[in-house]
């Protein structure tokens, strides 16, 4: 085991894992964090606490995994590069290896022009690619990125993010296999929509031997409304919503039952998909929903390995 | 070149309110070269503080000039010297660079930025300047068909493009190209993909400003 | 503000608006004394610089007036001299002066009647502006 966490676990079983998402608040309140994490706790493998998403300054991953931890859910340590330099997020790793966090997901972040605080610098001292390999020397080698030495173990399973949307499509797959090679354990997709071009990515994938490599984890992202849908379709990069669906939002009587519909389709959809090991629910504002879905989804009860 | 844009006309009034006698100094170089501070500007920025001064009622004299190089003290000071004692303030058309040897040259008068320099680039088309090089210290070119994304990437990433990147453009702005798609484009074009297949190594920053303010020593060259 | 005469300075090109100008003075069209005419070969030979000088020279107004689009003599001298007309409005905005004391006009050779036309419509926008906020004063 790289890590022993339960995230790891069920992966390495074999078993269709499925993680949820959790945005902690623009304050200081930590039951802003565990509330959602008690949604989660049950349904989820794993639940990932965001890194200023958006570039909008929020209480720090780092606590917020502390604060899940605390409640008995597993976290996942998501980490920007956008906002910290190769001193910082060593040593971030190292201290949320000493607290006894156990995944981490190695990311670039969105620019920070998008966010709340678009005067700030931004740091991309290294890019997330070598972000994955610098943890994987301090976990298998003991070393910093300097070739130090490391006392102590740094157990994580690391994880990226992967978007089977973004251009240029051809190039998406070699990026991804960089990924693997430079040390990536899990793969947590973009909100997937577009089922079939999922479907063509995951063949290139496969071509590759990528999803032999690594567990790839399709995103889901539920829709309660047809604003949000329109929202994410023409504002969000880097995400592909189908015009149909925007269609059907807006057709429909009852808006979050069709959102929960869709995301039951596209779950069944994706258990169909060779080399997709698992799902990763991002229910922005929605965490209420996960474990409804879980249910019908026959994802319930979680596995204890 | 360094591309400059000269500074809104609100910043630049309020600053040399205070004096009388102003040397509105241009430069031949880049900053002609990208039509903020040559001649043609010089005359046009001096009028423009003239008319606004005398809409106030009051006077103001400028001298215009332009030194050949303005960040070459052998440019700047035949100039200066040639107009001593005409003026209390040199309003400088030229970049940072150009500006801080005024200084140097000058050391007991105020010498004012007339401009902001913006980057090093190049012009598209006439009219349209673009950030080219960021002056990293360590040139990587040659590896990414020509394309730098050091400054080009908003993200200076190095195993890009991010997830962002949609129909060419970066996530920042539709007018701005990923450059991670350019450098996949030319290499492709040039048969060489295979070179980003490898992951690319962490930069070494220490060999432009982030080590600190950069110093190159020509033993060779020097008296 | 009656008995204000505007004082507007006009670049008019040698091929169209100057023709057009010898024009009406032939064909007796009569059109106020305010304006005073220099002439250029074309009026991309002339810069926002010369505008803002014939306003710090005591011009209230300024217009150019040049050939109809697509018929420049020199192919697209008038279409610059559009450009810079909009960039002196600009700059004239910066510095708190009104842009509408400086226009770009188009006319063929032929149209005598518009040149008066022009130099009419361009005297009454000035006269309603009132004099220049920068005085009559030569300056140097």
């Amino acid at each position: 085991m790289k890590s022993g966490s339960n995230l790891e676990r069920v992966l390495e079983s074999g078993q269709f894992a499925f993680t949820g998402e959790c945005g902690p608040p623009k304050g200081t309140a930590p039951k802003a964090v565990q509330k959602k994490g008690e949604l989660l706790k049950s349904c989820c493998d794993a639940v990932n606490v965001t890194d200023n998403q958006t570039a909008i300054v929020r209480m720090s991953s780092l606590a917020g995994c502390m604060l899940l931890k605390e409640i008995g859910v597993e976290p996942v340590l998501q980490m920007v590069v956008r906002d910290r330099n190769r001193l910082a997020l060593q040593a971030d790793i190292l201290g949320a290896a000493a607290l006894g966090i156990r995944n981490v997901l190695c990311l670039s972040g969105d620019h920070q022009k998008f966010g709340n605080h678009p005067t700030a610098k931004g740091v991309y001292d290294i890019d997330s690619i070598q972000f994955i390999q610098m943890v994987k020397t301090m976990r298998d080698e003991h070393k910093f990125i300097n070739g130090e030495e490391i006392s102590g173990d740094v157990p994580f399973l690391i994880g990226a993010a992967a978007n089977p949307y973004a251009d240029p499509f051809e190039f998406r797959v070699i990026r991804l296999a960089k990924k693997v090679s430079a040390g990536a354990d899990f793969i947590q997709t973009q909100g997937i929509f577009d089922v079939p071009k999922f479907v063509e990515w995951m063949k290139m994938v496969r071509d590759r031997g990528l999803h032999e490599k690594t567990h790839i984890l399709g995103g889901l992202i539920p829709i309660k409304s047809v604003g949000m849908a329109r929202y994410m379709r023409n504002n969000v990069s880097g995400l592909s919503v189908p015009k149909e669906l925007v269609d059907r939002m807006a057709d429909a009587k009852d808006p979050k039952e069709e959102g929960v519909k869709i995301c039951l389709e596209t779950i069944e959809q994706l258990k169909e998909v060779e080399g997709v090991h698992g799902i990763h629910v991002m229910a922005v504002a929605w965490e209420d929903i996960v474990p409804r879905i879980a249910e019908e989804a026959g994802l319930m009860p979680r596995p204890v390995v | 070149m360094i591309v400059a844009e000269r500074k809104p006309m609100e910043e630049i009034l309020a600053m040399t309110e205070e004096f009388d006698r102003i040397l509105v100094l241009g430069c031949k170089g880049c900053t002609t070269v990208c039509c903020a501070g040559g001649s043609r500007e010089v005359e046009e920025l001096a009028t423009l503080i003239r008319m606004n001064r005398k809409q106030k009622g009051k006077t103001v004299d400028t001298l215009e000039a332009s030194t050949e190089l303005q960040c070459e003290p052998e440019s700047v000071t035949p100039v200066l010297e040639r107009l001593a004692n005409q003026y209390d303030v040199v309003l400088s058309m030229a970049c940072g660079a150009g500006v801080q040897t005024v200084v140097k040259v000058l050391p007991d008068l105020r010498v004012l930025p007339a401009l902001n320099t913006n980057f090093i680039g190049v012009a598209e088309e006439h009219g349209v300047w673009t950030e080219v090089c960021l002056a990293c210290g360590n040139c990587i070119l040659g590896r990414t068909g020509g394309i730098c994304p050091v400054t080009r990437c908003s993200k200076q990433l190095l195993n890009g493009p991010c997830g962002g990147s949609m129909n060419g453009k970066c996530e920042i702005s539709k007018d701005v190209d990923c450059a991670w798609q350019l450098i996949i484009d030319r290499l492709k074009e040039l048969g060489e993909l295979e070179l980003l297949e490898e992951v690319f190594p962490v930069k070494d920053w220490s060999a432009g400003w982030h080590g600190g303010p950069q110093k190159i020593v020509r033993e060779d060259l020097k008296s | 503000m009656n008995n204000f005469e505007p004082l507007i300075a006009v670049f008019s090109c040698h091929y169209c608006s100057y023709a057009a100008a010898d024009l009406a003075g032939s064909s007796r069209i009569q059109y106020p004394p305010n304006i005073r005419v220099i002439k250029v070969p074309c009026t991309g030979r002339v810069s926002s610089n010369h505008i803002l000088r014939a306003l710090e020279c005591g011009a209230d107004g300024v217009y150019v007036a040049g050939c109809l689009e697509g018929t420049c003599h020199f192919i697209s001298g008038n279409f610059k001299a559009k450009q810079r007309v909009q960039h002196a409005k600009n700059l004239l905005s910066q510095i708190d002066l009104e842009p509408e004391r400086v226009q770009m006009y188009f006319m063929s050779a032929a149209e005598g009647a518009r040149f008066a036309n022009v130099a009419k419509e361009m005297t009454e926008t000035i006269r309603e502006l009132g004099p220049s906020p920068l005085g009559r004063n030569k300056s140097e």
